[in-house]
């Protein structure tokens, strides 16, 4: 089956690289020379200034909004791992393979369910005068001023990144070598100790792409923070959209994207190495 | 298969797994079925206990000439874009399936990396460099940009049907006299079909949720997702709930089809 690529095979695979390469790689390279580039009276025009980099990187919002975004991916990263890793165990250990089916199909619809409808959603359970304020009431209790704060903006996190979570840690779990589970227990190895010496260990790698899923998709989502979190405190995400949307300041929006690659780069890098340390 | 040891077999325990799954469970459904529950609730102010049954944000949806423009937009752009994405990914899962060569790592990643890319970037980037290239605006900006982040899901889809296919079936196919385009025509297509449908209603299913890119490419020509950011942008209203459980159906709908036929390819080769 190891043929050369002939014209035939090139028509079946070279659209999609030209594709990813007009309008995926040249867009991401196009914004390193868009953060040179200056902006006079309202008009971009093309510059090799560092004026961009040195105006964002002086200003201590950008910073805060550094640290909020890092602290918050990085906590909904291990909240939805943790959350998440029973309901995974429970499906690949507990369930028959029918009713495991069902669950990972029920999994899969919400990840592709309007998540912006979701998190209104949650507005209506979290406001004032929203759903928990009132059963909480209903118990003399409240109410609690729950919408815009860092832990609403984490709930956002979690809705969205726990289906995927959960799936891919089901993966990891699906595979592991059942002999070893079975003879940790025949070494009279306790329920929980085989859960964190055996199956955690041989699962580490799903678990922590699945963690680095999380902590992508919650550093990059800017709805979440403004729509639950009320945008207070302020993060790079919503740093983009505000800067993109409201000026003409591209250029800056530009050094924000490029600082988030380079972080979510490094924060892959680390992780995968994490992942598969003492493997090959 | 699921046989367990005598230690793992604590009903309690057991009992207390299944229902933390039932409730992570109604944690994921929670906001869809609110959000359903309350696009039917007459209160402008959505909260417990219930108003009257009503229809009056679903009338007051379809009364808004924007929402039939954006649903216009999404259709256009969602069938489109899952057109596109298919054809390639098919072809860049042929080329996974069938071909080695060199910087094919690349070529891999270049195929399955853009849906990991933050959306806020991706919609930057796309907007500074389809405006530099005057196509920024459009309808066909959110296709360009969708296809992207989508042709990967298609891909991925029908790689995994690949790998079912015999490997000696195409070789037959060649020895009995075919030409590799006509193998391609009469026994990989025809074996892919399945998968290549389900690429096509995931990948439909994927753009017509997508608010983020289509929201920094489209414009003043929003796809439907676009303008419930518009909604929530607006002040607090029930509409959204209109707009969102019909966008939760269409979704749903398509990604059921999917599994559907997708579902029904895995069976026979495994069981």
């Amino acid at each position: 089956m190891r043929r050369r690529l002939s014209l035939y095979g090139l028509t079946f695979s070279l659209p999609l690289l030209i594709w990813q390469l007009l309008f995926f790689v040249f867009p991401l390279v196009f914004l390193i020379a868009l953060s040179f580039w200056t902006v006079r009276n309202f008009r971009m025009q093309p510059d090799f200034d560092m004026v961009n980099w040195t105006t964002m990187y002086g200003r201590a919002v950008f910073w805060q909004a550094y640290a909020t975004t890092l602290t918050l991916a990085a906590g909904a990263a291990v909240l939805t791992s943790i959350l998440a890793f029973p309901v995974a165990y429970a499906i690949a250990f507990k369930l028959s393979p029918r009713v495991q089916r069902w669950a990972i199909m029920l999994m899969v619809i919400p990840f592709f369910t309007s998540y912006l409808v979701r998190v209104y959603s949650w507005q209506v359970f979290l406001s004032d005068a929203g759903i928990i304020n009132v059963m909480l009431g209903w118990i003399g209790l409240g109410p609690y001023g729950l919408l815009n704060t860092p832990g609403a903006t984490l709930l956002g996190f979690v809705t969205l990144a726990l289906p995927l979570v959960v799936l891919l840690q089901l993966f990891s779990l699906i595979f592991i070598d059942r002999t070893l589970i079975e003879a940790a227990h025949n070494m009279r190895c306790g329920r929980l100790r085989t859960v964190f010496a055996v199956v955690i260990p041989s699962a580490r790698v799903g678990l922590v792409i699945a963690a680095l899923f999380a902590f992508i998709l919650s550093f990059g989502d800017f709805v979440s923070p403004i729509y639950l979190g009320g945008g207070d405190p302020t993060t790079l995400s919503i740093l983009i959209t505000d800067t993109t949307k409201s000026g003409q300041q591209w250029p800056r929006a530009a050094v924000i994207a490029l600082t988030m690659i380079a972080t979510l780069m490094i924060v892959a890098y680390l992780a995968v190495r994490f992942a598969y340390r003492g493997r090959k | 298969m699921n046989r367990e040891n005598e230690a793992n077999r604590n009903p309690l325990i057991n009992g207390a797994l299944l229902a933390y799954v039932l409730l992570a469970y109604l944690f994921v459904f929670a906001p869809i079925v609110a959000s359903f529950v309350f696009s039917f609730n007459s209160d402008r102010f959505p909260s417990i206990p219930l108003g009257d049954f009503s229809t009056e944000w679903y009338r007051a949806v379809a009364a808004d000439p924007l929402v039939w423009q954006g649903l216009r937009n999404t259709l256009l752009v969602g069938v489109g874009v899952g057109v596109i994405s298919t054809a390639l990914g098919f072809g860049a899962a042929y080329t996974d399936h069938r071909y080695n060569f060199l910087g094919k790592q690349v070529y891999l990643a270049l195929a399955l990396l853009p849906p990991t890319i933050p959306v806020v970037i991706m919609g930057l980037a796309m907007l500074a460099f389809l405006s530099r290239v005057n196509l920024s605006g459009d309808a066909g900006a959110v296709i360009i940009a969708h296809v992207v982040i989508c042709a990967p899901f298609a891909m991925a889809v029908i790689r995994l049907r690949l790998s079912q296919m015999d490997p000696s079936l195409e070789p037959a196919a060649w020895n009995l006299g075919a030409s590799e385009w006509a193998a391609m025509r009469h026994v990989v297509i025809p074996f892919c079909r399945p998968a290549i449908l389900g690429a096509l209603f995931v990948t439909m299913a994927v753009s017509f949720d997508e608010f983020a890119i289509a929201w920094f490419v489209s414009g003043l020509n929003e796809t439907l997702p676009v303008k419930v950011l518009g909604f929530l942008q607006g002040q607090v209203s029930p509409r959204i709930n209109a707009v969102g459980t019909f966008v939760f159906i269409v979704s749903m709908t398509l990604l059921i089809l999917a599994q559907l036929l997708l579902g029904r390819t895995a069976a026979p080769r495994k069981e």
